[in-house]
């Protein structure tokens, strides 16, 4: 057996490097095992193990800095303080930035390695590191690497036992010294003078306000360090920083922007959510699987309550695995792909800079684009993504504005269909409706809404060719993860869809709203229905709509209501779980009664 | 003056910063009191790119508003 040694005896290397340094690479290099890798800050935190000889490698979230700002920051700051060895990763072209976290780093008193990644970029780009002269001033062992190109990693693997303590930011060493350094680790003795509340919390002792003394003596050591190590003769002319300067341009970059949204439209709207969906869904699912499954199960009555539970209308083995595998799986493999796509390549951050002046008017700032887009695949997936926004104010507006105003793919789809045989100013109506709601409630929530917003403040990193495996995997731990997360979700909401038909509430709720839908919405009693079907499938209660017979004004009305009405109940389960109660119901009854309104006022003014 | 009232191309050179949270972030990303940057980049009424080398970072207008920088070239 290979475990001869206990788990008690492995080291913990830990990866720490900025965000979209190659990390990913070294961390399958020494592991084989695979890593998500993202260079937006405030993604889903993700942190990967796995084995290299005598150590136990754990990877750490791309970060600025070790502190509190935000969940990357507090998940790799806990895994640096346990650790033994830390494997420091910069990027050969962003040195400036870079060394500040290995300084850090040093200042902890960790035993470091650093490898000065992306070297061969650097060289083309004309900028020379000399490593032998940055190790002497750092103190700690330095290996020039280019992981993609395999370069320099063995001998990164040769000397990470010889990762040491390096030399402190002038001052630290004597700061550090005021605590017993035999009750907490001089890791935490930094992060308490560095003012971090969590672990002066946590260590109940006080933070001791050094924070901008420390910071601003780190920060002229490492300009200083990089003068006798650093020489450029950059020109900034590569492809990648055009592209990148293009792209931050209105007049180029928004052109640039549609033509990706269009190109995404396009590949979500109608490759995977027509061609792909049509063959998961309608093919596989419902041709050989539920045929399947309801002759496997063909002896529990379809009546019964057990039956309907189960392989009824909205039963667990048939409509919530179909939705799963069938729509929820390819729709989120392909929305995920294009996001990494887009975060790998350095769009997305610059899309967030381009959006960022128009968010900011409904209380987001440009990081929202993220939810946003990732709201016309599934609501129930870009309700989770909220939180990576900035402060609990945002993710409130944000999933208020999911829920009401965005129609998810699945959705979509059937909407269009409806849309387009009434013609282009029907199209044109629809959509200029949602976005002035959207406009007009947003504003008025950043108008309502206590406290401040977070402003935008990003790195723009390089425009990259993204790696292809990357994104496959990224795509794949994403859409797990999120399948995962969500499974029961959806299992929950067909358990109640099922109870309230069964016992007949269905039917005495549609019963109770069907006076409002004839007459303030003047829509036929039927559409009732279509309502609360679209409670528990946004797409089915849009699909239900074409079996009516309805004016082209009436058709309007509905799909507007349809789309403002609450959100399917997997995305109001996740709104309950991802808000506190008061919030959550606040956004779901707040959504119910604007769609009616607008519904409404609609018909009474054109129907 | 502050930083929403720069042009692209000048060179500026940082004064203050006004928010804590804000100037520790930036002082990770090169961006300090007395640090000399380009603005590479300015959207109408968006946010502002400030340059060093090859680092670039995108600030928003409403933040530049209190930042204090010197008009350097």
């Amino acid at each position: 057996m290979e475990n001869t040694i206990t788990k008690k005896d492995l080291k913990h290397l830990v990866l720490v490097g900025n965000p979209n340094v190659g990390k990913s690479v070294f961390f399958n290099s020494l592991t084989g095992m695979y890593v998500d890798v993202s260079n937006f800050p405030g993604t889903t935190v993700d942190i990967s193990t796995g084995r290299y000889g005598d150590y136990i490698v754990e990877d750490t979230p791309g970060i600025y800095g070790v502190s509190s700002f935000n969940d990357e920051e507090r998940v790799a700051r806990d895994v640096i303080i346990n650790g033994d060895l830390v494997l420091n990763v910069i990027d050969a072209v962003h040195m400036q930035r870079d060394i500040f976290l290995t300084q850090q780093l040093i200042d902890m008193g960790k035993k470091v390695i650093v490898a000065v990644n992306l070297i061969d970029e650097a060289t083309k780009k004309g900028i020379k590191v000399d490593t032998e002269a940055l190790s002497g001033q750092l103190g700690v062992e330095v290996v020039a690497t280019s992981a993609l190109k395999g370069i320099g990693m063995n001998e990164i693997k040769q000397k990470i036992a010889n990762a040491g303590v390096g030399i402190k930011t002038e001052g630290v060493q004597e700061l550090l010294n005021n605590y017993d350094l035999n009750e907490i680790t001089e890791a935490e003795a930094l992060m308490l003078l560095e003012d971090d509340e969590v672990l002066s919390e946590r260590k109940g002792l006080p933070t001791a306000g050094k924070r901008e003394e420390i910071y601003k003596n780190r920060r002229q050591r490492v300009d200083r360090i990089l003068e006798s190590v650093l020489s450029d003769s950059y020109n900034g002319t590569s492809l990648g920083t055009t592209i990148g300067r293009l792209l931050l341009k209105p007049i180029t970059g928004i052109p640039m922007l549609l033509a990706i949204m269009a190109g995404m439209f396009w590949f979500i709207g109608v490759f995977v959510a027509q061609t792909v969906v049509d063959f998961t869904e309608g093919t596989v699912m419902e041709g050989y699987y539920k045929p399947f499954i309801e002759s496997i199960l063909g002896f529990i009555p379809k009546n019964s309550f057990i039956g309907s539970l189960l392989i009824g209308d909205y039963g667990l083995l048939t409509m919530t695995v179909i939705y799963i595998l069938g729509l929820l799986l390819p729709l989120t493999i392909g929305f995920y792909m294009l996001m990494s796509i887009l975060e790998d390549s350095g769009f997305l951050p610059r899309i967030a800079v381009l959006s960022d002046k128009t968010l900011s008017k409904v209380g987001l700032n440009g990081r929202a684009i993220i939810p946003l887009i990732l709201g016309f695949g599934c609501i129930t997936m870009a309700t989770m993504t909220t939180r990576l926004l900035g402060s609990r104010r945002e993710r409130v507006i944000a999933t208020f504005l999911l829920g009401l105003t965005i129609p998810c793919s699945a959705q979509f789809g059937v909407i269009i269909g409806l849309l387009t045989p009434l013609g282009m100013k029907y199209i044109i109506a629809y959509t200029a409706l949602l976005i002035l709601i959207f406009g007009i409630s947003g504003v008025l929530m950043n108008k309502i809404l206590p406290g401040e917003s977070t402003q935008l403040f990003i790195d723009l990193p390089q425009i990259r060719m993204p790696q292809f495996k990357n994104v496959m995997k990224k795509t794949f731990v994403k859409a797990k993860a999120f399948l995962i997360e969500a499974t029961p979700i959806f299992a929950l909401g067909a358990v109640l869809i099922t109870v309230l038909q069964y016992t007949g509430l269905l039917g005495t709720i549609e019963n109770a709203i069907s006076p409002l839908t004839v007459q303030w919405l003047k829509l036929p009693e039927q559409a009732s229905v279509v309502f609360i079907m679209g409670i528990i499938r946004r797409d089915f209660g849009a699909a239900g709509l074409s079996h009516m017979v309805l004016t082209s004004p009436q058709m309007l009305v509905a799909l507007i209501t349809i789309t403002l009405f609450v959100p399917c109940v997997a995305s109001i389960i996740m709104i309950f779980k991802e808000r506190s109660k008061a919030e959550a119901t606040a956004i779901w009854l707040g959504s119910f009664a604007i769609a009616f309104l607008v519904g409404g006022v609609l018909a009474q003014l054109i129907v | 003056m502050t930083l929403d009232k720069v042009s692209r191309g000048d060179i500026i050179e940082i004064v203050s910063i006004e928010d804590k949270d804000i100037r520790a972030q930036a002082i990770r990303l090169c961006i300090y009191e007395g640090s000399k940057l380009k603005c590479s980049e300015k959207l109408p009424a968006g946010p502002i790119i400030l340059q060093n080398r090859l680092q670039e970072v995108a600030i928003s207008r409403k933040l530049a508003e209190h930042i204090i920088i010197e008009k350097v070239s």
